[in-house]
């Protein structure tokens, strides 16, 4: 039996979650929202976070019903991210640690995400299509790492969407995506937008991959913004635009990283990951290919403690052991940096 | 489709044999994706048609053998070209050793840097270089080497995408053959004589497109 406590704050969302062997005891998350047509900055996220992290790790211990005394490891990101509000974090997992003498675990914050995708779906070997604000990846399984078969080359796909929502003035409450989502629903009219996808070598011995690429969509609507509304396209039909395009780009990749791989099955993770629209298409992917598609809904998909805590837990089993003088942040952190020791396949 | 077989069937497209005017005959077909919308959908074939085909004309003005392309149909989506019929992949080549002596070995890897250089000479990136989209035939007396699948092919200048082209061969020869250092070299030898002007700006970006590999230090 391991409990383990795990601390998140990379980004805009502070959560703080508890776990006991693959069974959620609590789940709690703040999250720093700006007002529309702002993104959030470093200082002023770790300002939010620092405000709340001891009334979030009170309500997530006692939601869990676990005393410190019964916890066993205490679990934090340690990157990738923004540097200030991982700072904060860090600092609040380190002190605990201290002040109740546990051991301390600094997780990648990407692998947390897997890790609870295939804990919550159960999924077995599935290529893992992670997308959210700050990354957007494919990946897939193999020798003791998770392999990066695809990435983005310029900004994440969760960041293009942010900053499209500041273009297009939609509120941040709950989430931008959450709100084009809403609006594109409503959305008839498609206009073509910049669809950029670009063939690479890979490291790995399964031949090519494909990288994707944001930043010129998000340069076309910049640019173009006026003219479009000018020539009848809405808001609602801009953002069903954005999400068909994007959308497409990574159900493609996914797609030919599931050929290459011979995989039959798909696990969406991340925050874009809870968007309906992208859940469908990619489920319309894998059903002419035969293959099963996993994601899971926003409590898991976007960024919380309970992840990191189960992350971490699946380490702490595995016996990895963190010297103080390296439970530091780091705000670059591949995912294939990470040797899954956890893993036997 | 009438008359046609299907070969094989790619994350893109659906190979189908078959006769076409009385000859062996390949349709590549890019199927409808259900997932796309139809206009993105339609588009994207579109470009992606006339890109390869595009690349296959350009590559024979520069004297590389590539199908021949009989028809290009945009309405169904299909490419019909020419099937090589006795033709080996070099991959079938160079597995099977009984076939294949140094000597054929080393004629069949300058041959491939020659139209290699030539390719890139001509500004055309293949895109998707490994040893199961080179064919050979009659490789008894006159051996003739034919690129195929341009479905990832594009015109550019650079030299930034000409090392990357070469690196996925490498990469991909590497993985495949246990030999494919030897190949290499050679398949470079061709290439150097053949692309005077530019293959030394190409294979010292190589170098570069080597050390680093596609590794991007990420933020999260």
């Amino acid at each position: 039996m391991a409990v383990a406590l795990g601390f998140e704050g990379s980004a805009n969302k502070l959560g703080i979650g508890v776990v006991r062997d693959g069974e959620i005891l609590s789940n709690c998350r703040r999250t720093y929202i700006t007002p529309a047509g702002e993104g959030f900055l470093p200082k002023e996220t770790a300002q939010h976070h620092r405000e709340h992290v001891l009334s979030v790790l009170k309500e997530a211990l006692e939601g869990a019903g676990v005393k410190p005394q019964d916890v066993d490891v205490i679990c934090y990101t340690k990157g990738p991210g923004m540097g200030a509000p991982l700072a904060t974090v860090a600092v609040v997992a380190r002190t605990v640690a201290q002040l109740w003498n546990k051991p301390l675990l600094g997780v990648n914050h990407c692998i947390g995400h897997i890790e609870m995708g295939r804990l919550i779906t159960g999924a077995k070997n599935p290529t893992v299509l992670y997308v959210s604000g700050g990354n957007t990846q494919i990946i897939a399984y193999s020798r003791k790492r998770y392999r990066i078969f695809g990435e983005t080359i310029d900004i994440a796909v969760g960041n293009c969407l942010d900053r499209f929502a500041r273009v297009l003035k939609v509120s941040n409450d709950p989430s931008p995506g959450y709100n084009i989502e809403q609006l594109a629903k409503k959305g008839k009219k498609y206009v073509p937008l910049p669809y950029c996808v670009k063939v690479f070598d890979l490291h790995i011995n399964i031949g090519l991959g494909m990288d994707v690429s944001f930043s010129g969509i998000l340069t076309y609507i910049e640019e173009r913004i006026g003219k479009l509304k000018k020539d009848g396209y809405t808001p609602e039909d801009l953002c069903f635009s954005m999400q068909e395009t994007v959308f497409a780009m990574l159900v493609e990749t996914t797609e030919r990283a599931l050929a290459h791989c011979g995989s039959t099955e798909v696990l969406i993770v991340g925050g874009v990951g809870c968007n309906l629209r992208l859940q469908e298409m990619m489920g319309e992917m894998c059903k002419e290919r035969g293959a099963k598609l996993f994601a899971t809904d926003e409590r898991f998909c976007i960024d919380n403690g309970v992840m990191i805590a189960h992350a971490g837990a699946e380490m702490f089993k595995a016996g990895v052991q963190m010297k103080w003088e390296d439970c530091t942040i780091t705000q670059r952190y591949r995912t294939d940096d990470v040797e899954t020791v956890w893993r036997d396949d | 489709m009438k008359g046609f077989d299907l070969m094989k069937q790619g994350a893109e497209a659906r190979l189908y044999v078959g006769m076409y005017l009385g000859k062996p005959t390949i349709a590549k077909e890019r199927f409808k994706k259900a997932y796309r919308h139809e206009i993105l959908d339609d588009l994207l074939t579109k470009e992606r048609i006339k890109a390869e085909s595009r690349a296959i004309v350009r590559c024979k003005m520069a004297g590389i053998r590539t199908p021949t392309i009989y028809l290009v149909d945009f309405n169904r989506r299909i490419i019909f070209m020419e099937y090589f019929t006795n033709s080996i992949t070099a991959k079938e080549m160079i597995e099977n050793q009984s076939q294949s002596t140094d000597k054929t070995l080393e004629l069949f890897s300058l041959e491939l840097g020659k139209l290699l250089g030539r390719m890139h000479g001509a500004n055309i990136i293949h895109g998707d270089l490994t040893s199961s989209n080179i064919l050979l035939f009659n490789h008894m007396q006159n051996l003739e080497v034919v690129l195929i699948d341009f479905g990832l092919a594009h015109i550019e200048s650079n030299t930034e995408d000409k090392a990357v082209d070469l690196y996925v061969l490498e990469r991909a020869l590497l993985s495949t053959h246990s030999i494919a250092d030897k190949l290499f070299d050679k398949i470079l030898e061709g290439y150097r004589a053949h692309y005077k002007q530019g293959s030394k700006e190409v294979l010292k970006k190589m170098d570069e497109v080597r050390a680093r590999g596609r590794k991007r230090t990420m933020v999260g």
